[in-house]
């Protein structure tokens, strides 16, 4: 595959080490998605990543079963069309629709969750068709800032530049610092099912990694407990990505039916090491009892950090389990202007998260929104490129407004946090300003305009939200009535949002 | 800040002073960390769906109408009257600072409160302490 050779027909290796005006870091679907926007846009850039190909955490990630986001082949859209992506999960985004949906292509109708190889067959063959130029086998090794400028030192050389993006995943594994874990495996570390045949395994965390191993290994192992401080939540209960999936919730039904599983909810104190296999010291988060288990194995499923070297020395503070650094509304690291970050990383920018709703940026759904929006506004910031916002009519916006509530799959997938805005300009134009941050929408002001979003209440049930700007400020939110069916073209939502918006649809 | 460093944050923190180490643990998982920059608004005058908040690290201000009102440090925390009361929140409180906090969506904090009785009692004699000074303000003012 040529693209294994770094992405170029001759087989020559692209970018090499050099100055650059931008360097992205990383060849997960963050990288890729990012690098596509930046060549949509015409921005010179290079695309460097440790490994020999595409595909990020989808070479190694999920172990067992499938992945948890799905892609809809038969969905009411055009697999080529925008609206097609609010069932599709898993495909990158493209402007020209010849590149759009392409994981459907490989599902073989056994399932609407792809397989990890075929999510990774999807990044390579999202990679080669949209020409994308990523100088594999190329290891980011350090970071300094010289003359105003980046110079990472790669296994390659030097590349120097003014702003770099970093789109490296959080997939370093990490252990607690407690006593005996150096007799525990992570989660990376996990063999074969087989190879659990007839074992008593205790599995440390209660998040969808935990609950994946738990049902991965649920015909295999002798019997399995799950130990973390907190009780679990089921995704169905939280109306969003956080809590167990549904797909994972079998070792939950085998423990309250007596099956064989068994979930505690204490903390860890110390592992000790017995002739034959571990014992396991917890305590009780509820009752303060203490309990020792007694296990062949035992599996870390604690998480995962960011792998950033040294981008601290260089000021960039992080924080949270997973090192996340911190970043403004566009991505950029609160402390040193010219970093940002792609991929799952930008679930650090945690927008509104209105009722505790999390937005998705953890996922592919979620992050390749939020990769085009940073692109786009470095772009205007580094690049002089400002984006286009094309004039609308007034009487085009209320139907406007509810058309992209009903199908805008940035709106969907990032409930809350990405919007619709429409503003007017100096001289009364309406203008359409795109997809915008919800925070940076709601926080930092500007003209008179309207922002339409899809968001879900504290009972579940989903609504589109609307916030108007008026003198410089967001006053508060509006709720129009939900749908039992997601539909907002009705004349009842044209009448409500009519009355919201007064001249600015006159 | 990794877990265990939460745990040691929290246990210094005098609204968590009476829980033992492993319900410090279930606490610090049941909270989220999240970073704000300087200039950051991180609760929202007349939004719903706000959250509770406890400060771990930098400063923030309470700004009502416009008015800076007070301000907030390492330990103190905000947003529980507008969830108590049901109402939407008062004030904004934007980041001063760098700010780290540990947030609680606002529909479980019932839930933590009643699970957590010596928390919800140190969180009374915050949120009183509050009130005199609210009145001192109110008679300077009058």
């Amino acid at each position: 595959m040529s693209i294994g050779n770094g992405g170029s027909a001759n087989g020559q290796r692209p970018s090499p080490p050099g100055d650059y005006p931008l360097v992205i870091v990383g060849s997960g679907p963050g990288g890729l998605q990012a690098s596509y926007f930046l060549d949509r846009l015409g921005i010179d850039h290079a695309v460097i990543s440790a490994d020999p190909g595409p595909g990020g955490m989808f070479r190694r990630f999920p172990f067992f079963q499938r992945l948890l986001s799905w892609t809809k082949p038969y969905a009411p859209y055009p697999r080529d069309s925008r609206e097609f992506e609010r069932y599709d999960w898993n495909s990158l985004l493209a402007d020209d629709r010849r590149h759009r949906g392409i994981m459907p292509e490989l599902m073989d109708g056994s399932s609407e969750f792809p397989s990890r190889q075929e999510m990774e067959e999807g990044l390579v063959r999202f990679a080669e068709r949209t020409g994308l130029r990523v100088r594999y086998g190329t290891r980011w090794e350090g970071t300094e800032q010289r003359d105003g400028r980046f110079v990472l030192a790669t296994s390659d050389g030097e590349y120097r530049c003014r702003v770099v993006i970093f789109a490296v995943g959080v997939a370093q594994p990490w252990l607690p610092a407690i006593r005996g874990f150096e007799h525990v495996a992570h989660y990376v570390d996990t063999r074969t099912d087989a190879s659990y045949a007839g074992k008593r395994l205790l599995i440390v965390g209660k998040q969808n990694s935990a609950f994946e191993l738990a049902s991965g290994l649920l015909q295999w192992a002798s019997q399995i407990i799950l130990v973390s401080p907190r009780p679990a939540m089921l995704s169905v209960n939280t109306h969003s990505l956080a809590g167990i999936r549904a797909r994972y919730v079998q070792p939950w039904e085998d423990s309250n039916l007596g099956g064989g599983v068994a979930i505690l909810n204490a903390s860890i104190e110390q592992i000790e090491r017995l002739e034959q296999g571990l014992a396991v010291h917890t305590r009780s988060t509820e009752s303060g009892e203490p309990f020792v288990a007694e296990v062949d194995e035992v599996i870390a499923a604690t998480g995962f950090q960011c792998p950033l070297l040294d981008l601290t020395e260089l000021g960039v503070s992080v924080f949270g389990q997973s090192g996340l650094p911190a970043m403004t509304n566009a991505y950029e690291s609160a402390d040193v202007p010219g970093i940002y970050f792609a991929g799952t990383i930008s679930q650090g920018v945690p927008g509104l998260k209105k009722f505790g709703i999390p937005a998705n940026s953890g996922a592919v759904h979620g992050h390749r929104y939020n990769a085009r929006l940073m692109v786009s506004m470095l772009a205007e910031s580094h690049f002089g490129k400002p984006r286009h916002r094309p004039a609308m009519s007034r009487t085009e916006l209320v139907d406007y407004l509810l058309a992209e509530a009903s199908t805008a799959p940035e709106l969907w997938h990032q409930k809350g946090y990405l919007a619709r805005a429409v503003f007017v300009d100096a001289d009364g134009t309406l203008r359409d300003d795109g997809i915008v941050s919800l925070a940076q929408f709601v926080d930092e002001g500007g003209p008179d305009a309207v922002a339409i979003t899809v968001e879900t209440d504290q009972s579940g049930e989903i609504h589109p939200v609307v916030y108007l700007r008026r003198h410089g400020w967001v006053a508060g939110d509006a709720w129009l009535e939900a749908s039992t069916v997601h539909e907002y073209r009705t004349a009842a939502h044209r009448r409500e949002l009519r009355a919201l918006l007064g001249d600015l649809a006159a | 800040m990794k877990n265990e460093d939460i745990v040691d944050t929290l246990a210094g923190l005098s609204l968590f002073a009476d829980l033992g180490r492993p319900q410090l643990e279930a606490v610090a998982h049941t909270f989220s960390e999240e970073a704000f920059p300087l200039g950051q608004r991180v609760l929202r005058q007349g939004f719903t769906g706000s959250g509770f908040y406890i400060i771990v690290d930098g400063e923030v201000t309470v700004r009502i109408n416009g008015e800076d009102r007070s301000n907030l440090g390492k330990g103190d925390f905000f947003g529980e009257l507008s969830l108590l009361l049901g109402e939407l929140p008062v004030a904004d409180v934007i980041a001063t600072a760098p700010l780290r906090v540990l947030h609680l969506g606002g529909p479980d904090l019932r839930a933590f409160l009643l699970q957590y009785p010596p928390v919800m009692y140190r969180m009374l004699q915050s949120v009183s302490r509050r009130l005199v000074r609210a009145n001192e303000w109110a008679t300077a003012h009058r």
